[in-house]
């Protein structure tokens, strides 16, 4: 929660500067962002490798069954976004499902929509995803009374490995650990793909 | 895209060769540069007019695509843990 309010932080400042017209990208004569971007899927990458291992030993320890819920949450998010897009005439079917597919990822989903759609859908995709991490963080134990244990592991998407796992083992129960830790990964890695594959439909 | 695509896929090469060794400061990095892009957002955002004007509607749109998003899924979840969880000790979570 207090991550999430930090990066809204980082946002708003920008916000401000840019309003101002304090700072002003455009002047340093490369894309920035673009740059920063490749360094951070870098890292990212970086972090997946490094703690391969660890994911392949708790996964034996799982339900064979429990092991499709990372493909649940993407069908059922792309879905619910679908249906969401009956109502928003004004976006195209797949810009809204790239918004989804941000699955609470929001600053790679924002910055990766923000490079091939504009900052506009970015915006949108970053407040979305935000929301995600906000709903599933607050909604937790109404997700869990109302959907089962497994929903707000579902609802965290990508989180349910760092942000949104705390709320998820003290809702769902500490059995719930390594499925949502193996969920947020599954998910994780399929944010980059689907965000890049429905912004270039 | 193909450029982030590589970066991820040279990333976990990389993240794998390195398990052995303590990666302290990854996570710092990471953070960092995500603070810095979506600042860098932020200042792209304030500087069109037009983007300000509308981030209440911006808003509005976003809170309805999660929500759509949270509710889909945790619907589908149900299904799975009806499925998989047949003979289980109770069905709700028990804190």
């Amino acid at each position: 929660m207090k991550g999430s309010l930090i990066i809204v932080g980082f946002f708003i400042i920008g916000l401000l500067c840019g309003y101002a017209g304090i700072v002003d990208i455009s002047r340093l004569g490369f894309d920035i962002s673009f740059v920063a971007l490749a360094v951070l899927i870098f890292l990212v990458g970086i972090g997946i490798g490094h703690n391969i291992s660890e994911l392949k030993k708790n996964l034996r320890t799982l339900r064979p069954g429990m092991l499709l819920l990372p493909l649940i949450t993407i069908i059922g998010t792309l879905a619910g976004a679908l249906a969401v897009s009956l109502f928003i005439p004004s976006r195209s079917i797949p810009e809204v499902l790239a918004v989804g597919s941000g699955f609470g990822y929001y600053s790679l989903s924002s910055i990766l929509i923000t490079e091939t759609k504009g900052a506009e859908l970015g915006i949108i995709a970053l407040l979305a995803n935000i929301c995600r991490e906000i709903i599933t963080l607050l909604g937790a134990p109404l997700l869990c009374r109302l959907f089962g244990p497994l929903a707000p592991i579902s609802s965290g998407g990508a989180t349910s490995m760092d942000t949104t796992l705390p709320i998820i083992t003290a809702v769902s129960g500490n059995k719930f650990a390594v499925l949502s830790v193996y969920h947020g990964f599954v998910v994780d890695l399929s944010v980059p793909l689907l965000v890049t594959l429905f912004c270039n439909i | 895209m193909v450029v982030i695509i590589c970066m991820i896929a040279l990333g976990i090469v990389a993240g794998y060769f390195l398990r052995r060794r303590k990666l302290r400061y990854l996570d710092n990095i990471v953070m960092g540069i995500i603070w810095l892009l979506l600042f860098l957002l932020g200042v792209e955002a304030g500087s069109d007019e037009r983007i300000v004007r509308w981030i209440a509607s911006l808003g509005i749109e976003a809170f309805a695509i999660s929500l759509g998003g949270v509710i889909g899924s945790s619907a589908l979840a149900l299904i799975l843990w009806r499925l998989t969880c047949t003979n289980d000790s109770g069905k709700g979570g028990g804190r």
